[in-house]
This record gives structure tokens, sequence and C-alpha cells, in this order.
């Protein structure tokens, strides 16, 4: 395996997860429990869009087959999507998408950290720039998790269990493969057991605060990586590539 | 071309570009606009987003081409760099004091410290009364870069650019 192919794969991980998830969030535009946090939720998910436009126009170019940020986001299909399993789940609750959004916002937080040193420069110039943001969106969803899960008996139990439905996805997070270890080599990727521990850690920490369980289950879904994904981001994709898909070329 | 103007000159004239959303500061005491090249008779504008996702940097580049359509330059390209990632320490004191004016509590601490991930926000001063009263309402305010604040004193809401 070379380096370019590796790095072109890596970078879709990174920029799908980013796009799904900033495209999920943006679902609660509108439809916020209180304005404030319909804003709050909006202001992320621009900041994940954003994130994804520049790591997929970065994969284009690496990949070197003319595809730009558009072609990557709005032509692939489901299969040859690579985000995480976690960012494509339903919004649920506005519990469950706290939930969902803490779990993923510590993982961002230590995985960007780590990318800020990444010897691939433009790599590291992205992860520079969104950690500042990813600093503010966990803050934001810490305090939630303090205020749902230390709050009344409902949101306690529609917190706890948000996390409950989404735990088998969080171990596929920290998962390796020969395109880690390629790029791990190159000093160009996160070593993502280092990650894990961090990761673990935080979690455990706000959770004891929060009076939220970490979840028994040992059950883990995984498959992202091979392309493998629940039922719903196909509808996803289905509401997001319409219009692009509908007017092909189309410029405003 | 216009060849009559060296990049100086171009610097300046972009300098009085307003940013869209704040329209009291321009983008270059905001520390958008980074640098202006000239390369082969192509006129080569750097420039750099607050946030990933700002909206309003497409506008900027529009205004950028318009602007230098004015004045004779149509060669133009417009590139953004990631690289220093922006910072409200770009901001200068005069811009500051220019938002504290238009009713936006300026940022008053370098980047993003770790303190705000145990959730405290800082005490601020409300750019109308200049109270210290003050309690935040939400960290995420009408644009990527602003958060929400209300003052106790005076009872109005004002934004806060958030540090960066």
């Amino acid at each position: 395996m070379n380096i370019q192919n590796a790095k072109f794969e890596y970078l879709l991980r990174l920029g799908d997860s980013s796009l799904i998830i900033g495209h999920r969030l943006s679902e609660w535009c509108g439809h916020g429990p209180i304005l404030e946090e319909d804003i709050a939720l909006i202001n992320v998910a621009l900041d994940f869009v954003g994130n994804a436009t520049e790591l997929l126009r970065y994969a284009g170019q690496v990949e070197g087959k003319e595809r730009d940020e558009d072609d990557l986001a709005f032509l692939r299909d489901e299969r040859e999507y690579r985000n995480l399993l976690i960012t494509e789940q339903p919004n649920g609750d506005y519990a469950s998408t706290i939930a969902r959004q803490f779990l993923f916002d510590v993982y961002m937080y230590f995985l960007y950290e780590e990318l800020k040193s990444s010897k691939d420069e433009t790599l590291a110039a992205i992860a520079t720039k969104t950690h500042k943001e990813v600093t503010y969106h966990l803050r934001h969803t810490t305090e939630w998790m303090y205020r749902l899960g230390d709050g009344t008996t409902e949101s306690h139990v529609r917190l706890q269990n948000g996390v409950n439905d989404l735990w088998m996805f969080t171990s596929e997070m920290f998962d390796m493969d020969e395109f880690d270890e390629v790029l791990i080599k190159e000093g160009i990727a996160a070593d993502l057991n280092k990650v894990k521990t961090e990761w673990e850690k935080k979690v455990k920490e706000v959770f004891a605060e929060a009076t939220i369980q970490i979840p028994t289950t040992t059950f883990r879904q995984k498959g992202s990586r091979e392309g493998k994904h629940s039922e719903h981001l196909g509808f996803l994709l289905a509401e997001m590539q319409y219009v692009h898909r509908t007017h092909p070329g189309a410029k405003w | 071309m216009n060849t009559l103007l060296n990049k100086e000159e171009i610097y300046k004239i972009l300098s009085d570009i307003p940013d869209p959303e704040i329209p009291v500061i321009n983008i270059s005491e905001l520390g958008i606009l980074r640098e202006v090249k000239l390369e082969d008779g192509v006129c080569m504008v750097v420039i750099t987003p607050t946030y990933t996702g700002c909206p309003a940097m497409k506008v900027i580049e529009d205004d950028i081409k318009i602007k230098l359509k004015e004045v004779g330059i149509e060669k133009v390209k417009v590139a953004l760099v990631y690289s220093p990632a922006w910072t409200t320490d770009w901001i200068s004191d005069s811009a500051k004091e220019k938002l504290r004016v238009y009713g936006i509590a300026p940022p008053d601490h370098s980047s993003v410290d770790k303190k705000v991930l145990l959730g405290k926000p800082r005490e601020l001063k409300c750019p109308l009364c200049g109270s210290k009263n003050t309690e935040m309402i939400s960290q995420f305010g009408s644009t990527a870069c602003k958060a929400l604040y209300r003052c106790l004193e005076c009872k109005e809401p004002f934004d806060y650019f958030k540090c960066l």
C-alpha cells in the first residue's frame, strides 16, 4: 500500500465523520428545545461541515482524480462512505443527541489534539483550527451532560437511555488497521490507543459528575471502515444529496 | 491589468472592505486579510477564515474581486490558508474599541484557554453601560464567532466576540 492511498482513505474517514454528524446536527434547525440551543447546535453543525469541506477538498487533491469536496460529498454512495457509525445515528430526543455529541466531542478533542502535530502540514493546519472550535463544542455538551444527567428523574432516564443505545458504536472509534499503521509510521496519523486512554478517562469523569452509569453491555458494532453502515445512512444521504444530483453542475 | 499599483497600495484598497457580518471593522483589522502578492500579472490575495465553516468567506472573496475590478485589476486569485490558525489576538486594539462601541464585547483574552472546558464563563463588561454584572445566556450566538450575554444592570442583551 502506498502512502497516497492510505492518506486518501484516512482523510475520508475524518472528513466523512465530520460531514455526517454536521448534517445530523443541522436537522435540529428550527426544532431545538429552546432558541439558544437551536442556535448552538446549528453553529456546531456549521463548524463540522466547514471542517469536512477542508478535509474532503484535501482528500480530493491527494487522490489526484480531480474530484473536489462537492464531488466527494454528493456523488459517493453509502458503501463508499467512511464515517463512524455513531455519527449517522438518528437524533432521537434532545438527550440522545447530547449523548451522541458528547461521546463524539471527547473523541474529536483528543484526536485532533494529536493531529495538531501531524507531519502532514495541511492536516496539522486543519487540526489546529478545528481543535480550537471543538474545545467550545465539548464545553457545551459537557454542561448539558451535567444538566440532564443530574437534573430531573425524566432527564436522567432519557440521557442514560441515549448513552446505553449508543455505547455499542463507541469502540470502533479506536480501531486501527493497516492504513493507520502506515501513516503512524510516517508521523501523519494519530495513535488511537493514546486517544482511547484519554477518551475513557474524560468520559468516566463526566459520567461520574452527571450520575450516568457506564453501560455494561459488551456487544460492539463496527463496519464503517469497510463501508458497512447502519440502515440510517442511506436515508440521510438521500436527503443530503438530492438537490446536487437532481441539478448536476448547477451554480448560483 | 492595472500595473500602476503595487502590492502595498492594493492591500490598502482591500483594507476598506468591511466584514460582512460586523460592518464596523474591516477585513484587515479583523486579521482575515493576510497578504497580497503579484505574480506573473495575477493578483493573489491570501485570506484566512475566523471559523472553518464561516459563511462570510465566500462573500469576502466576492467583495475582494469586485473591489479589484473597480480599480482595473481583473486577474485575481483568492487563496484560503489555514495556517497559522486565525486567533482573536490578531484583532487590533482600535478595532476592539470599535467593536465595543458597536455593542459587541471584544475578546479580552488570548486564545482558547483550557478553562473553557470547566464551564466557567469569564467575567465580562457590558459594552453598553460598562457594568461587570453580566451573565452568559448561550456560548453560541448570532454568528459562529460570537456568544450571547446579558447585562444584569442595564438589562440589555449583547454579543461577545469569543476568544479563539
